[in-house]
This record gives structure tokens, C-alpha cells and sequence, in this order.
């Protein structure tokens, strides 16, 4: 059994954060085909209608979150997908699909993970009435992106 | 170049719709387009159909995407046919494991058109 959490204890949320915003700022430029620019979490706070999330086990062990409004989410699918993302489950797997691509830009980024740490397939919660709770309560790196002005919250929670 | 028929494999029906327009966007003709959502629906869509190329993502539900190329690999009617990895697992053992198992290719998300064509073609037998 590897036993080596190095990575994990070495690492810090501050050297994290800009990694993780790359990761946004790269799937969204060239999979939603929109830049998106970093934004004060104090000042903006996503309506949290949809909350698209990845698990992720293995030398990194913890889940990554995508929470944003029903707008944001449809007009994310929609450029993704051109007009034809008419539908709530088109728009669920499109926002999915960005966690999941964030996720794996994420890990691909970071030195040492290389094939020690899997994901797992997206989950998408529409409806903002819901408690979180994450047995990975260790580190916490969270940012907000605006995307055509509205947030999109970005959370990556890990085991220590 | 001659319209192809190509088998998408992704649990994602947003992300199989992006891989064939990027296909599209890449310049290569689509004479029909096949979908299965895992490794075991793209081995039942074989026996059914003739197809020149399989893209196929990694994570997916009921059969994987390594596991779908190393069964294609016994499949009598998938022998020879191209499968490019289309994938968030960007890690080399990744790479490695889909490349010995049989794929000729290995594209990361996010991608763009370029990146299509350009580890498309090549199995395909076409210059870029």
C-alpha cells in the first residue's frame, strides 16, 4: 500500500488557488469558448441552483464542486453546445462535464498525482435546498469566476 | 478525403455532440455518426455497425474506457479500427495503459479542433 502523502501535506491552499483558477480559466476559454476573469468571493456569491460535482480519490482524496444560478448554467451549455442545449438534463451534463474537465486540468497540473489519483464520473444537483457535508474536511481551496458577469463557484475540498 | 463513419463513446451526450462538431471542425467528412454512453453499449454498437474510427472517452460508467479497447482488441469486427482516447486523464500511466492495450491515440480535455485533427488524421492514414 502506497502510504506517501506527501503531496498533500507539502501542499498549501495558497499555491493551489492559482492553479485551480488556470484550470477554470482553460476549460472555460476553450471548451465553453468564453474567458472568464477571477472575482472577490466576498463580493460575489452564486445562487446556487445548480451544483455540479467530481470526486477524486487516490493521492488527492476529496471532491471539487461547481455551484452557479440556472441562467448561468443554460448559457454555459448553450455556448458549449451552440442553441441546441434546450433542455434541463442537456444543461446538467454540460455543467457536469465542465466539473469534470476542471477536475482532471486540475490534477493534470499537479506535479506528482501522475496516475495516483482518480476521478470519479459527475454528479449534478439542480435546486439550491441542500446541506453539504464532505468527509473531506482537511484543505479547502475555493474560487469565484465571473462568466458574462454572473459567479461561478469553484470548490475543491480535500482530505488532510 | 472519403466521408467516414465514426463510433463516439462517452457518458456525457453533451461532450459526444462537441467531439463529432470538432471532428466537423477538423475537416473530416462524416458519413454517419454512431453514440454509445460506455464500453459496453460501443461493443453492442459494433456488431451492428461498420466504423472507421472510435473516439473513446476514459471514466465512464458500467465498462470503462480501457477495459472497452482491451475487449475491442478480441472483437473480430473492431480488429483495425482506429480508437483515439478522448479523455480528462491526462496522467502518462494512463497513456501508457490505453496506448498497450490497443489505442493509436491520446487527446486530453479540454481540446480544440486543432488538437482533433491533429491526432485524428494520422490514424485515419491522412496528412494533415
Amino acid at each position: 500500500m502506497n502510504t506517501d502523502t506527501s503531496l498533500v501535506t507539502r501542499s498549501h491552499e495558497e499555491n493551489w488557488l492559482p492553479i485551480l483558477e488556470l484550470a477554470v480559466e482553460e476549460v472555460f476559454e476553450i471548451m465553453v469558448g468564453c474567458r472568464v476573469k477571477v472575482a472577490a468571493p466576498s463580493e460575489h456569491k452564486p445562487n446556487e441552483e445548480f451544483t455540479a460535482m467530481v470526486g477524486l480519490a487516490g493521492a488527492l482524496c476529496g471532491i471539487l464542486t461547481v455551484c452557479c444560478d440556472a441562467k448561468t448554467a443554460g448559457e454555459a451549455a448553450k455556448r458549449m453546445l451552440g442553441d441546441t442545449a434546450d433542455s434541463q438534463e442537456q444543461v446538467a451534463d454540460a455543467l457536469g462535464e465542465i466539473c469534470n474537465m476542471i477536475a482532471g486540468n486540475f490534477k493534470n497540473k499537479l506535479a506528482g498525482t501522475d496516475g495516483q489519483c482518480m476521478l470519479s464520473v459527475p454528479t449534478v444537483i439542480s435546486g439550491g435546498e441542500y446541506s453539504f457535508h464532505s468527509l473531506a474536511e482537511g484543505t479547502s481551496v475555493e474560487t469565484v469566476m465571473l462568466f458574462e458577469g454572473a459567479p461561478i463557484a469553484v470548490r475543491l475540498q480535500l482530505e488532510s | 478525403m472519403d466521408k467516414i463513419t465514426v463510433l463516439i463513446v462517452d457518458d456525457s451526450s453533451v461532450m459526444r455532440k462537441i467531439v463529432e462538431r470538432s471532428l466537423r471542425q477538423a475537416g473530416i467528412e462524416l458519413e454517419k455518426v454512431v453514440e454509445a454512453s460506455n464500453g459496453a453499449e460501443a461493443l453492442v454498437a459494433l456488431q451492428s455497425n461498420v466504423v472507421d474510427l472510435i473516439l473513446c472517452d476514459i471514466n465512464m460508467p458500467v465498462m470503462d474506457g480501457l477495459e472497452f479497447v482491451r475487449q475491442a482488441a478480441t472483437v473480430e469486427s473492431a480488429k483495425g479500427i482506429p480508437i483515439v482516447m478522448i479523455t480528462t486523464e491526462g496522467s502518462e500511466s494512463h497513456v501508457v495503459q490505453a496506448l498497450t492495450a490497443g489505442a493509436r491515440g491520446y487527446i486530453r480535455k479540454p481540446f480544440t479542433p486543432d488538437q482533433v485533427k491533429e491526432h485524428v488524421l494520422p490514424v485515419l492514414g491522412k496528412k494533415q
